[in-house]
């Protein structure tokens, strides 16, 4: 039987109905998400608009990273909500001092311009593999299509216009709905530990190194399976955009934790307690150390070396791998870790997170999983990639 | 107490209440896009449509309720009648108000503080639906104890309103801050935005939920349920529009302060007794 509720054990004093965490692995999950896909649009955006060539190889298959993330990120959202079936109640009858409101607008929006700049990207692909395909496949791209068959170079001008435009507005766009999910946090005067105007800018600069580290991963992994060898240019590039994000992310945290602790406001004795006790391995070990320092170290010494080759792979996707677990524990220790210390400024709350159940780890790994199955499915329906000729 | 049946009907004419509220809200909420993004601006939603409650008008009424710590006794009647009378699961998780307790010893700095839902008082009365504070103290040299009842603070700017994604929390014209149970969605931004911890999560319905001030007793010109029974007069309730309510007296007649003013919420219990550990 699930239990209808999970209550946390306590030291100190806690209001009483804070003893139930209200949001849980899967609000972990939500901003993890939504983050991935901010970093992986920076990625193809890069490309898109900024002409990082070296990043043709990956551009594309970014943009579907993106496309998978963002479809998932309602998933938890909707699995954690008392009534899920109510949940266009938000956008039917939107209460506008809310800053949740906007998000029903804000996501669907950045979902429809995601597809709108997939259906340009891959439309020559869907073309002609509309011409090519036979059977139901061709049904499938035909309709695809849209009706719209022409590849000669004045519409694929056309087509390279608003893709430009729809990249513009895209990089506000992901970042703008990346920035608001700091907010929501940031913006509660009800909990220290989020209550800070960096909070956004935080959660915008961990979304993109995470999201640059995943198509770090994925490319290699994508590159494996299907024995190419990796575009080493474009991996450094990858490994440059991680490097600075990198720094940044690390030089605003740290002033967002001085500042609080300089502050000295109230219960922060609490949160000192918390920082040096609970949080040491989470946040100080993996987040900080294993996740931050070392990546930063190794990627520096790869780029310092001149490394090359299969150590400058490895080095990278390491790095890459170390990052993506540093960014997850950094949504775990904002969202649960701010949750545990209490509201009273008197006590703290140890939350242990159950492994099944709607709100367990169980289900939060699915969700995560999520967007990979999707990737995989449309990969394969829409080859984004641009390896070089020697494919084997 | 009243029986079953009554308590039966009280419900039903609640959700009726609730029900044709929400209607109204939902509409109302559509033609509020010019709101400012503010708390004042969000408490203001309730406006307009008036309920349907018999012999009673929200636009006549200004709620306010006092708590006098001086006199509490930490009885603990008010939880368990508050339990009682709005249903609220009886496990050690979930209050619409509680007690905290504030003591003292000698020669210590700051106050130890419990409520009801500590483990040691849980076992000294016996279960979680029992509610007795254990005489912990009593080989103690204690300095200084008083008891300070909580319960939601009713705001005029209400942070949990302002962060409601739907509306389903709102304030009434009468002052008093409701849910919508047909209409939430069951979100918990309000339980995260509340500094006073007055909300929780009913897993049986799904939505959110907290005090009401007892609502659907006040609009019938009863008291809520825990001033009904505080044997003390330590919880006091009434009608500022009235200049000659209890509440209006207290207020007149004492120094009282609010909890945590520094957020701007503006809450509407009145405290008289209270130490500076109380927060």
């Amino acid at each position: 039987m699930d239990a209808l509720f999970h209550a946390s054990p306590f030291t100190g004093y806690v209001y009483p109905n804070e003893t139930v965490i209200p949001w849980t692995v899967l609000i972990v999950v939500y901003p993890y998400l939504t983050g991935l896909v901010a970093g992986a649009f920076t990625i193809s955006s890069l490309y898109q608009v900024f002409g990082f060539t070296q990043l043709r190889p990956v551009a594309h298959f970014a943009l579907l990273v993106s496309l998978c993330c963002m479809l998932t990120v309602p998933i938890p959202l909707l699995l954690h909500l008392g009534h899920a079936e109510r949940a266009f109640n938000a956008m039917i009858t939107p209460h506008t001092t809310s800053a949740f409101a906007v998000f029903g607008y804000a996501a669907g929006f950045y979902i429809l311009l995601l597809i709108l700049e997939t259906w340009f990207v891959f439309r020559p692909h869907i073309v002609q593999q509309s011409q090519q395909q036979t059977g139901i496949m061709r049904w499938f791209y035909s309709i695809l299509s849209l009706g719209s068959d022409d590849l000669s170079e004045k519409a694929m001008s056309y087509d390279r216009k608003w893709l430009f435009t729809l990249a513009i507005i895209g990089i506000p766009g992901a970042h703008g709905l990346h920035g608001y999910v700091g907010f929501v946090f940031g913006s509660l005067k009800s909990r220290e530990w989020w209550s800070s105007d960096l909070m956004p800018v935080i959660f915008l600069l961990s979304a993109i190194i995470s999201g640059t580290a995943f198509v770090i991963v994925l490319y290699v992994l994508s590159c494996k399976l299907r024995k190419v060898s990796i575009d080493e240019a474009c991996m450094k590039v990858m490994a440059y955009a991680l490097w600075g994000f990198m720094m940044f992310t690390l030089l605003i945290e740290g002033v967002e934790f001085l500042s609080l602790v300089y502050r000295g406001r109230e219960g922060i004795d609490v949160i000192l307690e918390f920082v040096t006790g609970p949080l040491i391995i989470p946040f100080f070990i993996l987040q900080f150390g294993v996740g931050s320092v070392l990546p930063l170290a190794i990627i520096t010494f790869l780029i310092w070396s001149g490394t090359s080759g299969k150590a400058l792979v490895v080095g990278i996707t390491g790095s890459a791998i170390l990052v993506l677990l540093a960014v997850l524990m950094m949504r775990y220790n904002v969202v649960i870790g701010g949750q545990e210390i209490s509201k009273t400024s008197k006590g703290l709350l140890a939350y242990h997170p159950p492994i099944f159940g709607r709100e367990g780890l169980l289900a939060a790994g699915i969700v995560l999983l999520i967007p990979l199955i999707l990737l995989s499915v449309l990969v394969r329906l829409f080859t984004p990639w641009h390896d070089a000729p020697q494919a084997a | 107490m009243e029986n079953k049946e009554q308590l039966e009907k009280q419900q039903r004419e609640r959700r009726d209440f609730l029900s044709c509220l929400g209607s109204a809200i939902a509409c109302g909420a559509a033609t509020m896009a010019a709101n400012a993004a503010s708390p004042a601006a969000a408490a203001a939603t309730a406006g307009g449509a008036v309920p349907a409650i018999p012999n009673f008008d929200w636009n006549k009424h200004q709620w306010a309720f006092g708590v006098d710590a001086e006199k509490c006794i930490g009885c603990l009647r008010c939880v368990e009648a508050c339990k009682r009378e709005n249903n609220v699961s009886p496990d050690a998780h979930h209050f619409r108000t509680w007690v905290e307790r504030y003591v003292t010893l000698e020669g210590e700095e700051k106050a130890r503080i419990d409520s009801q839902a500590d483990p040691v008082n849980i076992e000294a009365s016996g279960g979680e639906g029992q509610y007795r504070f254990a005489n912990r103290y009593k080989d103690a040299k204690v300095e200084k104890a008083f008891f300070v009842p909580k319960l939601c603070n009713h705001c005029t700017n209400p942070a949990c309103v302002q962060v409601c994604p739907t509306g389903a929390t709102y304030k009434t014209e009468d002052g008093v801050v409701v849910i919508d149970h047909t209409y939430c969605i069951g979100c918990q931004y309000c339980v995260q935005a509340c500094p006073y911890g007055a909300r929780f999560f009913n897993e049986e319905k799904g939505v959110t939920d907290k005090c009401t001030w007892c609502y659907h007793r006040i609009t019938k010109g009863l008291q809520p349920a825990c001033v009904e029974v505080c044997p003390v007069g330590a919880r006091i309730f009434g009608d500022r529009n009235d200049k000659q309510s209890v509440i209006s007296q207290f207020i007149q007649n004492h120094r009282v302060q609010v909890l945590r003013p520094e957020t701007g919420n503006a809450p509407n219990v009145f405290y008289v007794g209270i130490d500076k550990d109380v927060s």
